[in-house]
């Protein structure tokens, strides 16, 4: 079994901020971390190749020191890494996006034999589309398995999958041919640790870098900024409301007043909703 | 921008270059001239709309009349009295036409006959502005369709409008929320956008409302579908839905402290008749279910009112919940940034506050109980 994963490096935007006069991101020192939903995908691979052999191949497209995605998803276990990078691929939108990485992964089977499996995390964090993946897959016209909660059963003879996928109101089991696409759902497997053997591994495996050409991209206008048909007119931050919350007065008063003020308070602001309340209190 | 050196974006939600790139103009080719409409998919899934769809005919209602075109509703659904119904809602939250797409391949959802279905029809009737809900069903349908189609898509928006050329300018949070970018697709057909369900308001249904219903086939068999359904397991408890779609809602962060404390906000919400949540971190602790998570990687709830516990108002949970008819915020903190978006606040202990809210709304309740 050949395995592709997606990762994609992004930055830890639990510790972005916002300069407050230019609106701007300041990203400097702004540590960066693979998806964390792509890790969820990372895993059911390894688990999958652990049962079935073959190899997990980890791809990314970003700067040069996106190889740090690279080498920490080998460190957690992945067999090779291949990074796309070319100055081509900046400001790439979904469609472009797309396009560069399944040029990619053409290129990969070319080298490595035919792949049988793509895994997508369900989305990124940063651009958090959750349209890469499902691009991906019709691009390479693969079957499209998204919001995956379990892999039920591979039969790598059969070339068959059997999964459940998340939808509404209920789980639907479903069962389709390989080549094909998955994105896991959250929370669907327990991301191992990355062992000492593979941390030393990763520090030391070559990664093999493609450029544009070299992914077989003949076309540049196709990836980028040219290859993206939406255009970003306008970058702003949140408007503040108005006015803000009116504060119960708490001095000296005691907690059952203060409850029994912000309760009058409330239904004076909202006359309807109380008496919904009441004439559903009524009939209980 | 010119920050976002980062990773080759990924996503319309990468605001990249500044103004020097011919992309930036609107230079429609002569193609997608006669592209004319607004669409919105009715999502139905096993017989049922999700309601996402009808808060997008009120949203494309506004945007058709905008541009003096119709506006119509893409279902695409299993034989039966379901879709006559689905139908019949359409008109009545504003739909002018329908385009109907009946067979039994698509009584349950599968990429193949559904992106086959959808760009068929879009190729034949040529919309202008395609709309879905941001759903599982959404985000898996629109970015086949997207890419089949080679135009633009803008994910999980929360506004739209028409700009002064009459290209649809689709707004949404990006960089984890902090800010939010407008984006285009000026040059391709149709814009395509994603929206969540509770982003944008449900509409009066105006009964007696009618219109047109054009008939499409889907020419595919089942033979040459490759993915199979097995099986449909249906959940146990329906939460889910319930939370996003609640009159009242009661939340909790981590000001509750532990998990024991999060049996007040239970409370409080069993006697007003509402849902729980809670901000991601207890998510994250392990303490509540990721259903119960709100916010932007959680629930979007647009309730008549929000009681948020304990939670400090990040941006990320505030794109969630400013929806919210009114918003009370319990929080010891006076600076809290909750303040600065809810309509009412308590600067108190959260501990404390909550049982007296809840004993002070068992009391009026059950006076009135009495009186009435
Ligand atoms: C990509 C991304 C996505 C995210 N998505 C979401 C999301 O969907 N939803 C979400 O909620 N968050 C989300 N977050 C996290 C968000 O940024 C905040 O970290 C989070 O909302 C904070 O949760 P909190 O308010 O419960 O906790 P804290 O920030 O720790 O705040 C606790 C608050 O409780 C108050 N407090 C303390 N003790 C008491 C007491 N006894 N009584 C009353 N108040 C008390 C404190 O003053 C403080 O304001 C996301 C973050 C990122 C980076
Ligand atoms: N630049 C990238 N390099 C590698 N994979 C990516 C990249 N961008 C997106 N992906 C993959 O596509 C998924 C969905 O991304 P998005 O559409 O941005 O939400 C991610 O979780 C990754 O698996």
């Amino acid at each position: 079994m050949n395995i592709v994963v997606c990762i994609k490096q992004v930055p830890d935007s639990a510790q972005i901020r916002v300069h407050p006069v230019t609106n701007t991101i300041m990203r400097q020192g702004v540590p960066t971390i693979i998806n964390p939903y792509d890790l969820f995908s990372l895993e059911a691979a390894l688990q999958l190749r652990d049962q079935t052999g073959g190899k997990v191949i980890v791809l990314t497209m970003g700067p040069p020191m996106a190889e740090d995605a690279l080498r920490k998803a080998m460190g957690i276990g992945a067999d090779k890494a291949v990074l796309l990078t070319d100055r081509f691929f900046a400001g790439s939108d979904t469609l472009a996006t797309s396009f560069s990485l399944s040029m990619a992964i053409t290129k990969i089977a070319e080298k490595e034999g035919p792949i049988d499996l793509v895994f997508c995390g369900k989305q990124t964090i940063d651009g958090d589309t959750a349209q890469v993946g499902p691009g991906i897959a019709c691009r390479l016209g693969l079957n499209q398995l998204t919001y995956i909660t379990s892999i039920e059963a591979l039969d790598p003879k059969a070339r068959e999958i059997t999964v459940q996928r998340r939808a509404e109101g209920g789980v639907q089991v479903l069962k389709t041919k390989l080549p094909c696409m998955i994105t896991m759902l959250e929370g669907s497997n327990i991301v191992r640790r990355g062992s000492m053997p593979n941390v030393l591994r990763a520090a030391r495996e070559p990664i093999l870098t493609l450029n544009a050409a070299a992914a077989g991209i003949e076309d540049v206008t196709r990836c980028g900024l040219r290859g993206s048909p939406t255009v970003v007119k306008k970058v702003f931050a949140p408007k503040p409301r108005a006015d803000k919350a009116k504060l119960i007065d708490t001095t000296n008063r005691s907690t059952t007043d203060i409850a029994n003020d912000a309760v009058d308070a409330l239904f004076a602001a909202a006359p309807k909703l109380h008496t919904d309340l009441v004439g559903r209190a009524a009939q209980a | 921008m010119t920050e976002k050196a980062a990773p080759a974006p990924a996503a319309a939600a990468a605001p990249a270059a500044g103004g020097s790139r011919a992309g930036m103009k609107k230079e429609l080719p002569e193609r997608f001239r006669d592209y004319k409409h607004v669409w919105v998919l009715i999502e139905m899934e096993r017989g049922q709309v999700h309601p996402v769809s009808w808060e997008l005919l009120g949203e494309g209602r506004k945007l058709a009349d905008k541009l003096g075109v119709e506006l119509a509703g893409a279902l695409l659904a299993g034989p039966g009295e379901a879709a006559r119904k689905a139908v019949d809602e359409a008109f009545s939250y504003g739909a002018d036409l329908v385009y109907l797409m009946e067979d039994p391949l698509l009584a349950d959802y599968r990429n193949q006959p559904y992106a086959a279905a959808m760009t068929d029809l879009v190729n034949t009737y040529k919309p202008e502005i395609l709309l879905m809900g941001a759903t599982n069903l959404g985000r898996d349908l629109a970015g086949t369709v997207a890419t089949t189609l080679a135009t633009g898509l803008t994910a999980d928006c929360t506004e739209l409008a028409i700009d002064h050329e009459g290209s649809l300018a689709a707004t949404r949070p990006t960089f984890g929320g902090t800010l939010l970018c407008t984006i285009h697709t000026l040059n391709f057909r149709p814009q395509m956008a994603t929206i969540r369900p509770r982003v944008m308001a449900m509409p009066e249904a105006q009964e007696g409302r009618s219109g047109r219903v054009i008939r499409h086939a889907l020419v595919m068999e089942e033979s040459s579908v490759i993915t199979k359904i097995l099986d449909f397991i249906a959940d146990a408890n329906m939460d889910k839905a319930q939370l996003a779609y609640a009159d009242i809602v009661v939340a909790g962060g981590m000001g509750l402290g532990r998990p024991e404390n999060f049996k007040l906000v239970t409370e409080l919400a069993a006697v007003l008749g509402a849902e729980y949540g809670c901000s991601r971190p207890v998510v994250q602790k392990g303490w509540l279910p990721a259903e119960r998570q709100i916010g932007q990687t959680g629930k979007t709830i647009r309730p008549r009112l929000y009681i948020a516990a304990g939670i400090s108002g990040a941006i990320q949970h505030r794109v969630g919940v400013e929806g919210s008819d009114i918003i009370l915020a319990i929080n010891t903190d006076p600076n809290a940034t909750i303040f600065e978006f809810a309509h009412m606040g308590i600067v108190g202990d959260a501990l404390q506050i909550l049982p007296a809210l809840t004993e002070a709304f068992r009391r009026i309740l059950a006076v009135n109980r009495l009186a009435g």
